[in-house]
């Protein structure tokens, strides 16, 4: 008996996915030092909006709903970090990492509590409507949010004693991406436990089927709102994050455009697997980046590029390439 | 042998349709019966009012000694009703393995866990692999529960179900949609799991020979109502029955 059961440990993927991960980090942390200043700021956009899209597939690719208004916890964890500057004048990082947890751990919390009451496209547009009230408050109430004008965010104090004053850029590309980096690991590996864990195997399984999961004795909506919580909160902290990197919070990050880019990265790279949306993440960064470099039109060409994607890899770019992996193996 | 479950003029209405008309349904310790009866008798809605999945409009459920009718799913499986289905219902984008390992870690209040690796914890592991030997399935527990045949599907259902360690088991059709030949094996395998471990079983039923060679008791619905209740013997010989459910002698052959 034993011997099956070791055999059948050792064929589960999950642990596969450590062995990628050791190369990937060196690369990330060896990357200041081979690429210009400009190009590490760029990855740290990328990493940041990984965390973003790692914290959205918990719902989307592991309990099976789709949000559409995930904008809304990347704004608030943004939005946290410019009221602390602007109302509490706090300039550590940590604490703005703190406080925008906890601000994100409030709103999922009633959002959540809203709409894990429903599932497929009701949840989906609940979660959006949601996003756009507060999307609205952020461009109403410009007395308190800046408006259009948005909230500037200086740069802030690392760890207690690291400051950005002097070269902006200089810090942005070394001290700051490096603690994006840290940040973004820890929350990767954080994530990778919480979908390998018996909490995240329920989620799967809910997302396989409802009916079943309540008879296996899972309390379904409690679930879905842990997860709902879980999700909003990576997403939050990804905001705040970003934040520092933009120097400056606007209302465009909680538009509902924006929970749709966070979708297409997630789409891009490949919801199915752990690592597809950080991927796409990544990817869709430099695409758009890129994009907006190259024309004016360039909602038009990444929405080209989109089309394209989802006709020709709908696994993503992680599934595309797990599928050539394995057809090489084979021969 | 001691009372298991008692109903008290359960019912259930659809519009004005009684699916469940004041049943009174009573299942003892340790004994596997079956449940027959025609499309729409109501043996189906007992169990699903039964097991929770659907709201009783009026009666009372007493399991073990204790009023359940108002209780939602989780607590009637914490208090020890599981079931299986009759169209499988199975995280099929899952392992056989992890869809009978999630109902142990389920049991065990474990899946309230996040920062803890579900592949770590051996016990677990162990005892859903002999769970699938039990079943006879430890061949298949890699593979994902949608690409296996309809009997391992069927099988795979009550495993989960099992795993939940039930004191009583409702089986809806265990042997619908497999094969004439698949049937015994399957009956024999549910059969000899559950009168190992002395869990009570209701198993709903079409296919007489099953009914007759596996139930210690026998209940027959009609129209939502219980029609009768005895050993196969009595169930046998009984006029309304025959006429009502099985048919006349000529008429089955």
């Amino acid at each position: 008996m034993s011997t099956v059961t070791t055999i059948a440990l050792e064929h589960r993927s999950p642990l596969r996915t450590l062995g990628w991960a050791g190369p990937a980090l060196v690369i990330l942390l060896a990357l200041p030092w081979v690429t210009e200043p400009y190009q590490t700021i760029l990855l740290a956009y990328g990493l940041v909006m990984g965390i973003a899209a790692l914290g959205f597939n918990l719902l989307l690719g592991y309990t099976g709903l789709l949000s559409f208004g995930h904008s809304a916890y990347f704004g608030v964890g943004a939005y946290s970090v410019a009221f602390m500057v602007k109302y509490l004048g706090v300039t550590s990082m940590e604490l703005f990492l703190a406080g925008s947890v906890v601000a994100c751990m409030i709103v999922t919390a009633v959002f959540g509590f809203a709409c894990v009451r429903y599932t497929r496209i009701f949840f989906g547009i609940l979660t959006m409507a949601l996003s756009q009230v507060l999307w609205s408050l952020a461009f109403k109430f410009f007395w308190v949010t800046g408006g259009t004008d948005g909230l500037r965010v200086p740069t802030p104090t690392l760890l207690g004693f690291i400051t950005g004053k002097g070269d902006k850029i200089a810090f942005l590309a070394t001290a700051y991406y490096y603690y994006v980096l840290g940040v973004f690991v820890l929350c990767v590996a954080v994530m990778w436990v919480i979908v390998n864990s018996p909490f995240g195997r329920a989620l799967q399984a809910i997302r396989d089927n409802e009916v079943r999961a309540e008879f296996v004795g899972i309390q379904i909506r409690q679930y879905r709102w842990v997860a709902f919580l879980v999700s909003g909160v990576f997403t939050g902290l990804a905001g705040a994050l970003w934040v520092p990197l933009n120097g400056l919070t606007t209302p465009d990050i909680m538009h509902w455009t924006f929970s749709g880019e966070i979708v297409f990265m997630t789409v891009l790279g490949g919801f199915r697997s752990f690592t597809g949306p950080i991927v796409g993440a990544i990817v869709f960064n430099y695409l758009k980046t890129y994009a907006i470099g190259y024309t004016v039109y360039w909602q038009g060409l990444l929405g080209l590029v989109l089309v394209i994607l989802v006709l020709s890899l709908p696994t993503g770019i992680v599934g595309m390439v797990e599928r050539l992996w394995a057809r090489w193996r084979a021969k | 042998m001691s009372l298991l479950l008692e109903t008290r003029k359960l019912l259930k209405q659809f519009g004005a349709f009684r699916a469940v008309d004041q049943v009174d349904f009573r299942v003892q310790e340790g004994e596997v019966l079956a449940l027959i009866g025609s499309n729409g008798a109501g043996k189906t809605t007992l169990v699903n009012l039964i097991s929770g999945l659907l709201r009783a409009d009026g009666g009372e459920i007493i399991f073990r000694g204790q009023d359940v009718t108002a209780q939602s799913v989780h607590e009637r499986i914490a208090a020890g009703i599981a079931r299986s289905f009759q169209l499988v219902n199975l995280f099929d984008q899952l392992s056989a393995l992890d869809n009978v390992a999630l109902a142990i870690f389920s049991r065990q209040g474990k899946t309230r866990k996040l920062f803890s690796l579900a592949e770590a914890d051996r016990p677990v592991w162990q005892e859903a692999m002999d769970i699938l030997h039990l079943f006879r399935m430890e061949a298949k527990a890699r593979i994902l529960a949608g690409g296996l045949s309809q009997g391992e599907r069927k099988l795979l259902d009550v495993a989960i179900a099992y795993a939940l360690k039930p004191k009583l088991l409702f089986l809806d059709e265990p042997t619908s949609g497999v094969g004439t030949r698949e049937k015994a094996p399957i009956m024999d395998t549910i059969s000899s799991v559950v009168r190992s471990e002395r869990i009570s079983a209701a198993i709903i039923e079409h296919d007489m020979d099953v009914v007759f060679s596996y139930a210690d008791r026998i209940v027959a619905m009609h129209q939502g109502t219980i029609l009768a209740d005895g050993t196969p013997d009595e169930i046998r010989r009984d006029q309304r029955v025959l006429t009502t459910l099985i048919g006349t002698p000529e008429a089955r052959a």
